[in-house]
């Protein structure tokens, strides 16, 4: 039996090389950047390169903690990923009961793929669309839906108050189909003899969405906010991005960790702040990882990531 | 009771309407704007129920043909390539981290693991790929660089080892004197297909939409795939718009206008719509594999 392990184990060089392909992309894409964390420590100087720019220490992040621009950009990648949690968790849950009351019937597969449409469309494309609706001289709101109602053009890309709320609905429209799946697998999870029997009791189609579909949810909703919680300080570079079309009235409502380091890399090439900024959010999304899983791993042991 | 359940089934199928109806609108605004008349456009702004319906935008594109086909061929050449590459790379990766009899397993499964925890961040990826490895406006480019390897893939694909194809197999196999080469092509790639078809589904997604690898790496435009040309398009119209307003420069009346913007974003749609309907459900599947951690 030794033997016959040993025989089978001996050919691991073959195994190696299987894996090989892989291992280097990641040991390349993945895992050198990793040691390019120092740059946030260096002052970048683009003649002198990585190794030959001098160390300023944590000049970096002092002066990017004294521009306004980093408080701008945590705060609004924080509330944002917030209000995506809870608004979009709900939305998700709402769907997904919706969804299965209707069973097997043909039109449910019809409301589900339309609903999961948008979630496989590009930002560019979503982008697009947000001009046709938005946009000043021929967008459909200004130029015909709050005509129509009788209202004043609102020149949305100028107007900071309405984006937050923009955001969150272009996010629900694009998510929740998609998440509304995790959900509707697990409702599909909960055994039909808690329905029989609550329905014998003279229970409600409410009262048995409020005492047992939703209890029964809570395993997955607390592993799922959590595992978004650990992400809180990353953000859909797509969103930010294409959706408000790069207008620069908008920053202060629509500047997020992500759209910053993009535009302090390539716009401004100011590749000191940009690592800054990266590596700030590279070590505070790995500490919110782990101490998520750690709860995780807590309430259910099978659920966590690792 | 009955009749309770016919009433819930009618009030959920009212409520799912009107979503339904909400989602596809921005879809419908779209495609309706791209038939609409220049001109009514300027005048009266987008609209779902145009006066007028017009073609023009289509064959303007045709006209302006050969920029745009090139774009669509880049990004279709890099979808195809990119994701038999990545589903290559994957299914291969993932095959050492299932088996029980590789002793290295675990620290295999962690390196490719530890990915989704940690990454050395954007500004170090850049200059990785510019300053050290040359992809910067290079076709490469838009195919190396943050897609090819998916942790998630990987770990995806090496539960369904795991779970669906039997160790039995497998030492059958071996004690017939197949190595691990001819286990590997001859037994367990052929039977998962399912899984394959899944990830490489996700991966053509990602590469068909993607517009981020081409904002980072590509200057030269004759290199943009279709996402990259859309938005070159949106950008030079609005910067066209202000250099026009400060000074005597009149807008080209050939210029890329505003139904040809739309037009080209429902080109730059149109395969993921067209494939849609005999995809979803494998898509359906693969968020319900994902999710249920095995």
């Amino acid at each position: 039996m030794k033997q016959k392990e040993k025989r089978l184990g001996s050919s691991s060089w073959r195994m190696w090389l299987i894996a090989a392909p892989g291992i280097v992309y990641l040991f390349i894409n993945n895992y050198l950047p990793m040691f390019g964390v120092f740059l946030a420590f260096k002052d970048y100087k683009y003649t002198r390169g990585i190794f030959g720019s001098a160390w300023c220490g944590f000049d970096n992040f002092e002066f990017l903690f004294r521009t306004s621009d980093a408080w701008i950009m945590t705060r609004n990648t924080l509330l944002y990923n917030l209000s995506f949690i809870v608004v979009g968790t709900a939305a998700s849950i709402f769907l997904a009961i919706l969804l299965t009351e209707l069973g097997e019937r043909l039109r449910a597969k019809f409301f589900q793929a339309s609903l999961l449409l948008p979630n496989l469309l590009s930002w560019v494309v979503i982008g697009v669309i947000s001009f046709a609706f938005f946009n000043a001289d021929s967008g459909f709101l200004d130029n015909r839906v709050l005509p129509a109602l009788g209202l004043q053009p609102i020149s949305f890309y100028s107007e900071t108050k309405y984006w937050p709320l923009i955001l969150l609905l272009v996010y629900l429209w694009k998510n929740t189909g998609y998440t509304c799946i995790i959900y509707m697998a697990s409702i599909a999870g909960i055994s039909k003899d808690i329905y029989e029997s609550a329905q014998l009791d003279g229970a409600s189609k409410l009262q048995q969405i409020f005492r047992i579909t939703l209890p029964m949810l809570k395993p997955t909703v607390i592993i799922t906010t959590l595992m978004s919680v650990g992400r809180v300080f990353f953000s859909d570079f797509g969103l930010f991005y294409q959706v408000p079309q790069n207008a620069g009235k908008l920053f202060p409502v629509t500047q997020t960790i992500d759209t910053y380091v993009y535009r302090a890399l390539m716009d401004s090439n100011n590749i000191s702040m940009a690592a800054a900024a990266a590596l700030f959010q590279s070590v505070m999304g790995f500490l919110l990882v782990v101490s998520a899983n750690a709860l995780v791993r807590k309430i259910d042991k099978d659920n966590a990531l690792f | 009771m009955v009749r309770e359940q016919k009433r819930t089934v009618r009030i959920c199928t009212a409520i799912l309407l009107a979503l339904v109806a909400l989602t596809l609108l921005p879809i419908a605004l779209l495609v309706v704007s791209s038939f609409m008349d220049e001109k009514e456009i300027l005048n009266n702004g987008y609209s779902l129920f145009p006066e007028k319906w017009s073609i023009d935008a289509y064959l303007y594109m045709i006209k302006q043909g050969a920029t745009i086909f090139r774009a669509y061929g880049i990004s279709i050449f890099v979808t195809l390539t990119g994701t038999v590459l990545s589903t290559a790379i994957t299914t291969m990766l993932a095959y050492p981290m299932s088996r029980k009899s590789f002793r290295w397993r675990n620290a295999l499964s962690f390196f490719v693991f530890f990915t989704m925890l940690f990454n050395g961040g954007v500004v170090a990826s850049y200059i990785l790929w510019t300053r050290y490895l040359h992809v910067k406006d290079t076709i490469l480019a838009l195919i190396l660089p943050n897609y090819l390897v998916v942790a998630f893939h990987v770990i995806l694909v090496r539960n369904f080892y795991t779970n669906n194809i039997p160790d039995s197999l497998i030492e059958a196999a071996q004690l017939d004197g197949a190595n691990d080469f001819q286990v590997f092509f001859r037994i367990v790639l052929p039977l998962a297909v399912p899984v394959i078809a899944t990830i490489s589904l996700f991966t053509a997604l990602t590469y068909w939409n993607d517009w981020i690898n081409g904002l980072y790496y590509i200057n030269d435009a004759s290199l943009f795939g279709i996402q990259n040309f859309l938005m070159r398009i949106m950008n030079n119209i609005q910067a066209l718009k202000s250099t026009a307003a400060n000074s005597s420069m009149m807008i080209n009346v050939e210029l890329p206008s505003f139904s040809v913007r739309m037009a080209l974003a429902v080109i730059g749609m149109l395969p993921v719509l067209v494939l849609f309907p005999f995809v979803q459900k494998h898509l359906i599947r693969g968020v319900v594999v994902g999710a249920v951690k095995g």
